[in-house]
């Protein structure tokens, strides 16, 4: 599975991609959180722009045929965009992690914060370890 | 339990070699999926799935009395069947409650097959080796036996290219089994399954499964026969409103208000738990098993918590998911007997948030 370069990376399988001009993020989840869960079937997002999201709290839940999990603000900020098409097709996310799949775009003061977060090759490392 | 003290089935290296995620299950590591949930589900709906339920126990009773000490310790009537014939019941204890779903098969009038669940399997074979003592033969045949579930239209269609007494296995009637050779492995034929589905389930000497397997998925491949997982087992039996033990059922609850009366034959001169469950019938019920809707956005799950319209709790979700084949997010809980007519609406609890569900019409699936 390729992870691609460019992003930084969550422990919690969500990849953050910064548009550095306009300090804004967007996040996604991984192929890898994508295969964990399996076909998507819910994207519950439980927030609306220009809410104000703290840095690894929840924003919503993502919902497979078997399981539930939440969704954590990488980095803290305002909801700027919302993906309203993953209201009607949620398999986005399975078809398209990287890009049609992406969940909300955040505007953010915190982008230091995000040189915390894992870089490709670090991530590729968590995943291995991840996958026992 | 730790991952060492669990049991592999004979079939663990073609799981792992089709790419199966494997999961803890009642003590075994079994397939969960292969490709995909939905993908299995919608095989078995309309082609064909092979389930390896090597973990489920298989138990055996024989002698002169085993015909009556099996119906003694079933809610349904073993009396019925004849040589060949299987039975889906309850196993109630002296309160009515329920221990395990089992299904019986009269092999003859001296010899019964009792197949019980994983995570009941020490339970059930207490109770059967115990009533056993002094009146029949007891002998767990489940380290020997793998058991095999074919299931979807395309069946027997898949049996018919296997070989042996594949082509005949159609006549088989439901809910009865044969002794058969397919694909050169001696195995029992049971035209029985878990998934609303016609198919069959077979059993087999624990080394014969890994030929049988091969061959079945070898014939069955271009008619479409995918292996099928745990999860897909899950969403199909959900669908055709077939009861889990461990969530629709379990001691807490009594065949009557799961909506299992069909199985509990009053008739019988004497069972375990007879009298409790003649005590639960003569009242008006408190509280049923119903299927639902969520018509909100929500899914319901497992302990999820179901509300009156006015926000008070009135029971639980015991299954929830998806519905692959109905298209909706669908599931099985206990509600107060007066809010359990079809069409009643009430709230799921999905975690803290009140999601709109109705009770509506079960099965959700059934076949054409």
């Amino acid at each position: 599975m390729t992870i691609p370069a460019g992003l930084r990376f969550t422990k919690d399988h969500e990849w953050v991609k910064l548009d550095a001009e306009a300090k804004r993020v967007t996040v996604g989840i991984t192929a890898f959180a994508v295969e964990q869960l399996g076909d998507i079937t819910l994207v519950n997002l439980d927030v609306k722009v220009g809410d104000r999201v703290a840095a690894g709290k929840a924003f919503g839940t993502i919902e497979s045929v078997k399981t539930l999990s939440d969704l954590y603000a990488p980095v803290g900020g305002t909801i700027v965009a919302i993906n309203k098409e993953l209201d009607a097709k949620p398999e986005a996310v399975n078809e398209d992690p990287y890009g049609s799949g992406w969940m909300v775009v955040v505007e953010t003061s915190e982008v230091a914060a995000l040189e915390q977060l894992f870089d490709a090759k670090a991530y590729e490392e968590h995943v291995k370890s991840s996958a026992h | 339990m730790n991952d060492l003290a669990l049991r592999r089935t004979s079939l663990h290296d073609r799981h792992v070699a089709a790419g199966a995620r494997m999961v803890p299950f009642t003590g075994f590591e079994m397939p969960v999926q292969y490709t995909g949930i939905v993908d299995e589900h919608q095989a078995v709906r309309t082609a064909a799935g092979l389930f390896d339920v090597s973990h489920m126990g298989e138990l055996e009773m024989r002698g002169a009395y085993a015909a009556q000490v099996v119906d003694y310790l079933i809610t349904n009537d073993a009396s019925r069947l004849v040589d060949g014939q299987a039975l889906y019941t309850a196993c109630c204890n002296e309160a009515g409650a329920i221990l395990d779903d089992l299904i019986v098969y009269r092999a003859a009038q001296d010899r019964w097959l009792i197949v019980c669940n994983a995570s009941n399997h020490a339970k059930i074979k207490a109770i059967f080796e115990a009533a056993a003592k002094d009146h029949c033969e007891f002998e767990d045949l489940t380290d020997a036996t793998a058991l095999l579930a074919l299931q979807g239209p395309k069946a027997f269609d898949v049996l018919a290219l296997a070989g042996g007494d594949g082509p005949n296995l159609s006549t088989l009637k439901a809910f009865h089994f044969r002794e058969a050779i397919v694909a050169g492995v001696r195995c029992t034929v049971a035209r029985t399954g878990y998934t609303g589905e016609d198919g069959v389930e077979i059993f087999c000497a624990w080394n014969d499964a890994p030929a049988l397997w091969d061959k079945l998925l070898e014939v069955g491949q271009p008619l479409g026969l995918k292996p099928a997982g745990l999860g897909a087992r899950d969403t199909l039996r959900l669908e055709s409103r077939l009861s889990l033990y461990g969530n629709d059922i379990d001691e807490t609850t009594n065949p009557i208000e799961a909506g299992l009366s069909w199985v509990v034959k009053f008739d019988k001169a004497m069972f375990v738990g007879k009298a409790a469950l003649e005590a639960v019938k003569s009242q008006p019920l408190t509280r049923r098993l119903v299927g639902f809707e969520v018509t909100g956005r929500g899914i319901a799950r497992h302990g999820y918590v179901l509300r009156d319209t006015s926000g008070h709790e009135v029971g639980l979700c015991t299954s929830g998911s998806p519905g692959p084949t109905v298209g909706k997010n669908i599931g099985l809980g206990y509600l107060p007997a007066a809010m359990s007519a079809v069409g009643t609406k009430f709230f799921v609890d999905c975690r803290g948030k009140n999601v709109d569900a109705v009770v509506t019409k079960t099965p959700f699936y059934k076949r054409s």
